[in-house]
């Protein structure tokens, strides 16, 4: 099982009753994974993380055990409830996973999930394969019930993804009866609740450090006694790979540490080192109890680490004998929007317009890259509109008629609801291009609530978005087919010239999606003859062009090249249709 | 294979070539043949026609990290030309490499931006000169179905492995959806006869 599986696995053995989370690689198939296999488990997508925490604490407050998952950002948009859930503490236990990503595969920033932890005095544990991602999800339940308190299950990249053998057990409900539990002194936070509950958190943390001392999860496994190595999570991984022969403390709680079981360990090395990803959080620790140890100076702060890393951080040299190598310069191959990706289509109109564009976060971030280059900022989740509204009305004429924002429908829903409103309450004139392309793209096509399915696949409402910015006062709203490229620049055009906000909804849906398709999946094909080689086509990225550069020019030939069509790879969605000026491309007879 | 009795496999080439549902496999028939197995990749944005790596370590000991070390694969096996330069430094001195004779353009180079290097395969046979070149789409197309293409290449990479192909036939069998299984094992076989 993956990390991911063996966690959702665990939902189920562990008498889960209710599990939320909104999608973000690297934690999003533990959703899907209860989804689809435990039905047991009430469970749905969220609009973001924080209604996910909040729906997971009001299932805990009622007795019930439940799951919120996020990837690492996420807990910054649950960061408001989880701060508080610490001082009500909960009924039924509440674990929140939360998934790191050192090395940024598929994130805007790598920051480390334990400094939460530590801000919100909640208990942290972090498993180092599949199997303890599951066992460790049962002990953060008995830990959260036993000190009344959420827990932290911190996961990373390689955890959620690496397989593992996992021993699977049956379903054991939790020890709470469920029902409506009267308390205000302990769940109402007023001033005058919270200041009693605030030594109580203290105090459970007092506790959780000396539980900690016991915790089997934390374990002394002596080796040579020259290095010593405190580790958790994956880096305990690629630390024993590393240096097999070395002594180890590995932690499985992070959170509070155990002083005792670090000062034994330290007496009994002659060299100590802490490895972990991303921040010195046990390496602070251990400095704070007045002991020597290396840490970050070896390892470094950036990035995640790996086995080959640490030989040469701490042994100077790598013990691999690897292949000659090939010198050769490399063409990179980064992510690209699909053939016959709607956003495509939305770019090249708003490229035509020559404008500035607040970004967001999803597949449409990709049209940052070249030759797209249409993306002059990307912050967090729904920051687009803000921006773009900050800009407009701080810049005035500056900005007016040349800044928009972007934003797809799924992070719209997550939170680009709230600028909207901001915008049409305060006004000025931007310009909003939400990119709907019915689906939650990046992270592989979950539903949300303007897809009209849940979960499970089950009908429901599907949220109106022109309904929604006309509740909130927009005046001008246009639905465009983004494919119609022509049409959308024009239409974007006469709104950057409005005077008041203005939202254009460019709707097709993703091109890998089976449902309610409009690609006509029948590929186009370039004259060759009649190509002018100007690149218009070429400029959109499309992986189904390509340009076929003359090796020696025909006499008289004004062109570089020409461009043509992989009718494998063309869905036939006419963007390139739409921009050539030459009348070059045509639909195959 | 190598040090510690672990084997090394990395399987790389471009998202949406089932280079995770190869590795998936390779992983499974591992753990069914009773070693311990640890498989690692890279979803996400990698796999918008992203360039993609998978990780697969097995044998009979315990298996720290998910992640081969570089310099420590046992197999290189590449779905893509130029994907297999980008994690060369991957493969051990004594290491394997199967290759898929392919190009999928990279961005750079179907905008015509950048060259694709020419001499790939001769670099890399002056470096591991018993490098198997398989040319995985005619194979498949010969099968009448090119998404077959990651189950030939795991029956070339079957015959550098030391697992029965009986297990890889039950593996394929449990993981596939029925329809699917015949022209998958007769990919498997396919790819097995090509070596």
């Amino acid at each position: 099982m993956s990390g991911n599986e063996a966690i959702a696995r665990g939902a189920y053995e562990y008498g889960v009753g209710l599990a939320s989370a909104y999608p973000g690689t690297p934690s999003t198939e533990i959703l899907e994974n209860i989804g689809k296999k435990y039905p047991e488990i009430r469970a749905g997508w969220a609009p973001n993380e924080k209604v996910a925490l909040e729906v997971a604490a009001g299932a805990a407050y009622g007795g019930v055990r439940s799951l919120a998952l996020m990837k690492h950002v996420g807990l910054n948009v649950a960061a408001d409830p989880f701060m508080t859930l610490s001082y009500t503490g909960i009924n039924g236990g509440l674990v929140v996973v939360v998934c790191d990503d050192p090395e940024m595969h598929s994130s805007q920033n790598e920051q480390d999930t334990r400094n939460y932890a530590k801000f919100g005095k909640v208990p942290c544990l972090e498993p180092s394969d599949s199997q303890e991602a599951k066992d460790m999800l049962g002990e953060a339940f008995k830990i959260s019930e036993e000190f009344d308190t959420p827990v932290i299950l911190r996961g990373s990249t390689r955890i959620s993804h690496s397989m593992s053998l996992v021993e699977t057990k049956e379903r054991v409900l939790g020890p709470v009866e469920p029902g409506l539990r009267k308390e205000p002194p302990k769940f109402v936070m007023l001033p005058g609740f919270a200041r009693r509950r605030h030594p109580l958190v203290e105090e459970r943390l007092k506790k959780l450090a000396e539980f900690a001392e016991t915790f089997p999860f934390n374990q002394i496994i002596m080796g040579d006694d020259s290095l010593g190595i405190i580790s958790a999570g994956v880096a305990f991984q690629y630390a024993r790979e590393a240096f097999p022969n070395a002594s180890f403390l590995k932690l499985g709680m992070v959170w509070p540490l155990p002083p005792r079981m670090i000062q034994e360990f330290a007496s009994k090395v002659k060299r100590l080192i802490v490895i972990e990803d991303l921040d010195p959080f046990i390496e602070e620790g251990v400095r704070l109890m007045g002991i020597q140890v290396q840490g970050k100076e070896l390892t470094g702060l950036c990035g995640e680490l790996s086995a080959e890393k640490l030989e040469k951080a701490v042994l100077g040299s790598s013990s691999a004998k690897g292949v000659a190598p090939i010198e050769m310069d490399l063409p990179m191959r980064p992510p690209n929007m699909c053939p016959g990706c709607p956003h495509r289509a939305t770019f090249s109109a708003l490229k035509k317009n020559k404008v500035y564009v607040a970004g967001d976060i999803g597949c449409y971030t990709l049209g940052a890259l070249p030759p797209m280059g249409m993306l002059d900022n990307c912050l967090c989740m729904g920051a687009g509109i803000g921006i773009a509204s900050g800009l407009g009305r701080s810049l005035g004429d500056l900005a007016k008629g040349k800044a928009v924002a972007v934003i797809g429908d799924s992070t719209f829903f997550h939170s680009g609801m709230t600028p909207l409103l901001e915008l049409a309450y305060n006004g000025g004139s931007t310009t909003v291009v939400l990119m709907d392309n019915r689906t939650t793209a990046m992270t592989g096509a979950q539903h949300h609530p303007g897809t009209g399915f849940t979960l499970r696949q089950d009908p429901t409402i599907t949220a109106d978005i022109e309904k929604l910015a006309d509740a909130f006062g927009f005046k001008r709203v246009t639905v465009v087919n983004p494919y119609e490229v022509q049409k959308l620049q024009s239409v974007i055009k006469e709104e950057l010239e409005a005077d008041e906000p203005s939202l254009i909804i460019s709707r097709a849906p993703c091109a890998l999606l089976k449902t309610g398709r409009i690609l006509p999946d029948k590929p186009l094909r370039i004259d060759a003859d009649a190509c002018k080689g100007c690149k218009s086509c070429i400029n959109t990225g499309c992986p189904a062009l390509e340009f076929v550069k003359f090796k020696e020019k025909p006499e008289g030939e004004k062109r570089q090249g020409y461009s043509t069509i992989n009718e494998a790879l063309c869905v036939g969605c006419r963007t390139c249709y739409e921009l050539c000026k030459f009348d070059a491309i045509k639909e195959v007879s | 294979m190598s040090t510690n009795n672990v084997t090394n496999v990395i399987i790389v080439g471009v998202g949406g070539q089932g280079i995770i549902l190869a590795s998936d496999v390779l992983g499974r028939v591992a753990a069914r043949n009773g070693y311990d197995v640890k498989k690692n990749e890279i979803h996400g944005m990698a796999q918008r026609g992203g360039s993609v790596s998978s990780h697969v370590r097995f044998g009979p000991n315990p298996i720290s990290s998910p992640i081969i070390k570089m310099g420590e694969a046992d197999v290189l096996l590449s779905f893509e030309q130029l994907e297999t330069v980008r994690y060369w430094d991957f493969l051990s001195a004594s290491g394997k490499v199967i290759v898929n004779d392919h190009k999928i353009l990279p961005p750079a180079v179907f905008t015509g931006q950048q060259e694709y290097p020419a001499d790939i395969l001769e670099q890399i046979k002056q470096r591991v000169p018993d490098s198997v070149v398989v040319n995985g789409l005619e194979a498949a197309s010969k099968l009448g179905n090119p998404r077959v293409l990651n189950v030939i290449f795991l029956g070339v990479l079957s015959t550098f492995l030391d697992i029965p192909a009986e297990i890889y036939e039950e593996v394929l069998k449990e993981s596939l959806k029925p329809k699917l299984v015949e022209i998958n094992l007769k990919a498997f076989h396919e790819g097995r006869a090509l070596v």
